[in-house]
Formats: C-alpha cells, structure tokens, sequence
C-alpha cells in the first residue's frame, strides 16, 4: 500500500503529468508564469485545492447521487477556492493582486475537476488526497519550468532577484520581450512537452494519419 | 571529373552501414549542391520536369538579385547620408575610412561597399546559426538538408533593419527554423513562413531593436521614420516633406528595413518568378485586389482622427514591405493555398489584412508581417471550403 501511495504522489510528476501529458490546465499556466513569485503561489493555491476538494469529495463519495454530482463537486471546489482566495487577500495582498482574476479561476481548471471525477469519486479519501498532491505537484513543477525560462531571460532575474542585469539598469543582458506575454507559454511548454517525450518515449502518441508508402509493381 | 570521381569514392561511407552513416544528409547536402541528384522514380507516374525542388528554390534566389543590390545601394546611402549630419562612427565606418572610399552619398560604388558591410555580417549569421540548426535536425530526423534553406535565409537577411545586432539575428533565425519549420518536419511541412516566424519573433521579442524611428538607419541617435510612421502620425501628404516622394519610394531611397523597400526591384524579382512559373499569379492577384479594394472603402469612409484611412492604395504599395511581401513571402507555395480559387482568396485575405493592420490598428505601423502570417494560419481553412464547395457542386450535378 505505502509502495503504491508513493507512487501516486511521484506519477503525475512527469510520468503522467496533467499538463504535458494530459494537456489539462494550460490556461493558467499560460497566464500566470510571467513572475516565478506569482506561479509559486499559483501552484501551492491549486495543490491545496486540488487535495483538499479531492479528500472532501472522496468522503461522501457513497452519498452522492450520480445525476447532480458535478454539481456538489463544484460547490466543494468552489468552497475550497474562496477560502484561498480570502487567505490570499488575508496574507500576500500583492500577490493576490498579479494573481487577479486566476485565483477564481482555480475552479475551472481542468485538473481539479479531472481528479475529482476520475480518482477521488472512485478511492478512500487518503489515496485521494495524496493523488490531489501528486498531480498539484506535477503541475506545479510544469509551471515553475515555464516561470523560470519566462522570468530569467524575460526580465533577468528569479523571484524577483536580479540575475543578469538588464540594459536599462546599466547591465549587458537585453530582455527577450516576447517571453513577458503569454504567447510565449505556448512555446515553451510544447519545448518541454517536447523535452519530455524525447525522454519517455512511451508518452509519444500514436499518429492520427498514416503516410502510405506506395508498392512498386 | 576528378571531384564527381572523388564523391564517388567517398559516397559508400555514408550509405548504410558506412562508417559515417550518420552524416548522410550533410554528404548529399553538397553533392546535391554541385551535381543533379541521383535519385529517379521508382513507381508511376513517372512525369518529367525540369522544375524540381532545387531549381524552384534556385530561380526564387536569383529573383531576390535586385532586391540584394537595392538593400546594398540603399543601405548604404540611407547610412551615408546619415553619417554626413552626424558624423561616422564603429567599426565598419573605420573599414571604409582605412580604404580610403570615404562616405559620399552620391558616390554610387561607396554607397554599395557600405551597405555591404551592413548586409554581409547579417547574411553570413543568418546562414550559419540557420544552417547549423537545419543541419543537426536533417542529421537526427534523418532528412535532406534542403535548398529551401538557402530562400529562408536570404529572405530573412533582406527584411531585417541594419541596425539589428547580430546575436539578435542569429536567435530570429534559430527561432524560423526549428519552430517555423523543422518542428513540423522540415521543407514542404511548415505551414508558416520561416522567414517571417523568424522576423515575428524578433519584432515581439525585441521591439526596440526592431520598430520605432531610431532602427532604420544604423547611425547612432539618427532617426529616420519609415514612410508608414511619418503617415500614420501626419498624413502621406506630409511624406514631401520627409523627402518622400511616391517616385522615391517606388525606386526605394527611402528609410526601411534592408530589402524590403525598393518596389521597383520586388517586382522585377515578380516579372521573373511569373515567366518562370515559380510564382502563381492568382495570389499576387488576389493580394493586389483585396489591397486596393479595402484601401479605396477606407478612402471612401474617411476619418478626421486617423490620417491613415485618407492614403491611396499606390501609397500601400510602395511603402513598408507590401511589395517584398507580396512578390515573395505571399506566393510562397507551401504556407498558402493549394487550390486555384483558394489562391485568389488568400491573397484577397492577405492585401485586406494589410490595410487593416496599416490603418486601423494603432499598435503596428506596418502590417505585411503580421497580415502574411495570419493568411498562412488560415490557408489550410480556405482550401478546405473550397474543396467543399466543390465537392457539392459536383454532387449536385452528378445527383
């Protein structure tokens, strides 16, 4: 059981990663990885939710009735996003404030729901919650990838700490604008999408067409 | 044929089981750079033309001649001129000052030698930061390395300013031609323009090397505004006064990015590529129509705020790169349609986009860029209509 459990939390990391793999919950990651600080926060706010609503949905799994129960999934996960959100507010204004919109946004992510509906409705509400972790973490670890590329040549520093000095502040590093919008996700995350079924070559899926190679006669 | 005999004795290394298999595509790279290629048809149709892959790309390189001695010229006189006011300064001012050729801009053989110190170093960055990464992709995927390469690079180093710095190049192209192009399987599988993907990404990346008034010129603190700048924020009236008159921006005296702004020496490169087929005349059609068809509605309309929607459609034509554009990014066969009506509106859609992007878009001065890569993404759906359209035609008529 504990081997099992292990590997739960250490799949979704590249294995079977929501966002590389499952390409769930691109839109946040597209929008939020400009600044390593605010997709740091990011990842840790969908974790949690991602855990928590998993671990909650889980427990009375048995007591919801088939037909409405997308809808008490929502109302868990919206629950569990409020209170991030508040918490936010509460204790990094600033940051709740880049973050804007996003945080709210947290309930419609698509691993949320995706793990609510695929594991959390179907195990015990510990396996559940360490599923949640897993896949927050391997979400979190796509966007920290994306928001280390984007902040370190986008504006030469992480989390905020200047690593290469940019032109305008006397140093020799010119900014690469285009990783500052959020286009530039787009790219980087097919590179390591890329990156990473050049290294697990099980993950490469199969072509939808095939090139027919004509017979000479 | 002491160099076909040589090729021949080597070639067995590289053909599987050699000890260099791995570097096939690099030995046919130049044996097929300096021989016909070896390779027939092994199944029908067995249709013969002298218009293979090489030659098209060949013949769409020598069609960019005039264009390269315009930026040559151009270049040169645009900096020459700058220089008299400003005075020289850099390396390649210390190359002209050491052999003596001075900076005369009526001087035409000073002018091309300082354009050529401007276009080469680009040039040469372009094709080997390119070139090693189309190498290292046809070695890996085991592909030809394609003469498709050779356009790309050229028509990238053309629609560059000078002033861009040379690492910035190499990145523009690196960028064109892994994600333009090898990413999708190389030559005949991108569906965007290389050389544009290359410029786009640039444009986004470093705007401040790439737009604005102060790049066109490679004199430092000159600035020299492009005729669409001076026309979107005065009027094209006020171009005269710029030293702009329509005459000369056809010939292309005019500030821009290298090749582009010679008009006169786009559709020289134009005659030429339609005579030899290489061009389909339906998208050059297609893009001059939609052109002049939407510049004349916005004529019509009229506007008091925006001074743009009053420039007549022969001012579109020859100012910012529409004809560079239009004679060889829009009739680039692979990233547009590949049906014959498809053509027609694909090119409409591009010459619409252009005025669009020109007039009412307040972020972009100049739009063939941007117009060019948007009818790219779109080709693949115009086929697909027209090819429906066609099929219920037929269906109809054939119950």
């Amino acid at each position: 059981m504990a081997h099992k459990r292990r590997e739960m939390l250490i799949d979704p990391l590249v294995d079977n990663n929501p966002i590389t793999l499952q390409v769930l919950g691109i839109c946040s990651a597209l929008a939020v990885t400009s600044s390593l600080q605010v997709a740091f926060v990011m990842s840790i706010a969908v974790t949690l939710v991602t855990a928590f609503s998993s671990m909650f949905i889980s427990m009375i799994r048995n007591q919801i009735p088939s037909s409405i129960r997308i809808i008490v999934q929502m109302v868990i996960i919206a629950s569990l996003v409020i209170l991030v959100d508040q918490m936010l507010k509460a204790f990094a204004f600033e940051i709740s404030k880049t973050l804007s919109v996003f945080v709210g946004l947290i309930i419609t992510n698509c691993i949320v729901m995706g793990r609510a509906e695929a594991f959390a409705m179907k195990n015990g509400p510990i396996d559940s919650f360490i599923d949640g972790i897993g896949n927050g973490l391997g979400y979190g670890l796509i966007l920290m990838l994306v928001g280390v590329i984007r902040e370190l040549f986008g504006s030469g520093s992480l989390f905020g700490v200047t690593i290469l000095e940019t032109v305008n502040n006397g140093g020799w590093y010119v900014p690469n604008g285009l990783l500052l919008l959020p286009p530039s996700a787009f790219f980087i995350i097919g590179l390591i999408i890329w990156a990473f079924r050049s290294w697990k070559t099980d993950q490469v899926e199969e072509r939808e067409y095939k090139i027919q190679t004509v017979e000479a006669h | 044929m002491g160099l076909r005999n040589f090729f021949d004795r080597i070639e067995p290394h590289f053909e599987k089981g050699g000890k260099w298999e791995r570097l096939f595509p690099l030995y046919e790279m130049v044996e097929s750079f300096l021989y016909t290629p070896k390779t027939v048809t092994t199944v029908a149709p067995h249709a013969r033309s002298y218009i293979d892959m090489k030659r098209i790309m060949t013949y769409v390189v020598l069609a960019t001649i005039p264009c390269i001695l315009m930026a040559l010229y151009n270049t040169g006189y645009q900096t020459n001129m700058a220089i008299a006011e400003m005075g020289a300064s850099g390396w390649r001012a210390s190359i002209v000052e050491a052999l003596g050729i001075g900076f005369d801009a009526n001087n035409v053989a000073a002018n091309m030698f300082h354009g050529l110190l401007y276009f080469l170093p680009i040039y040469i960055v372009t094709l080997v930061a390119g070139g090693v990464f189309e190498v290292v992709f046809a070695t890996v995927r085991r592909h030809e390395v394609n003469e498709g390469f050779l356009v790309s690079s050229m028509l990238y180093a053309l629609i560059v300013p000078a002033s861009t710095p040379l690492w910035q190049v190499a990145l523009g192209i690196i960028f064109g031609v892994v994600i333009g192009k090898e990413v999708f399987g190389g030559t005949g599988k991108n569906f965007l323009n290389p050389a544009l993907t290359g410029r786009a990404f640039l444009y986004f990346a470093y705007p401040a090397q790439l737009s604005g008034d102060a790049v066109w010129i490679p004199v430092d603190g000159f600035t020299g505004a492009t005729a669409l700048a001076v026309s979107a924020s005065e009027g094209f009236q006020a171009l005269a006064g710029h030293g702009m008159s329509w005459w000369n921006s056809f010939y292309g005296f005019i500030p821009g990015s290298m090749g582009e702004t010679s008009t006169l020496a786009c559709l020289l490169g134009l005659v030429f590529l339609l005579a030899t087929k290489i061009a389909n005349y339906r998208m050059v059609v297609g893009c001059l129509g939609g052109m002049i068809a939407f510049s004349l509605l916005l004529n019509w309309i009229g506007s008091d705020t925006n001074p743009m929607f009053a420039m007549p459609w022969y001012w579109h034509l020859v100012t910012g790169g529409f004809a560079f554009g239009l004679v060889f990014m829009v009739t680039e066969p692979v990233s547009g349609s590949h049906t014959n009506m498809g053509r027609y509106f694909y090119g409409a859609l591009i010459g619409f986009m252009v005025v669009m992007i020109r007039v009412i878009n307040p972020a972009f001065p100049e739009g063939m860029m941007l117009a060019i890569l948007f009818g790219n993404v779109f080709a693949p759906l115009i086929d697909y209509f027209v090819v429906q359209a066609n099929i219920k035609r037929r269906a109809k008529r054939h119950g």
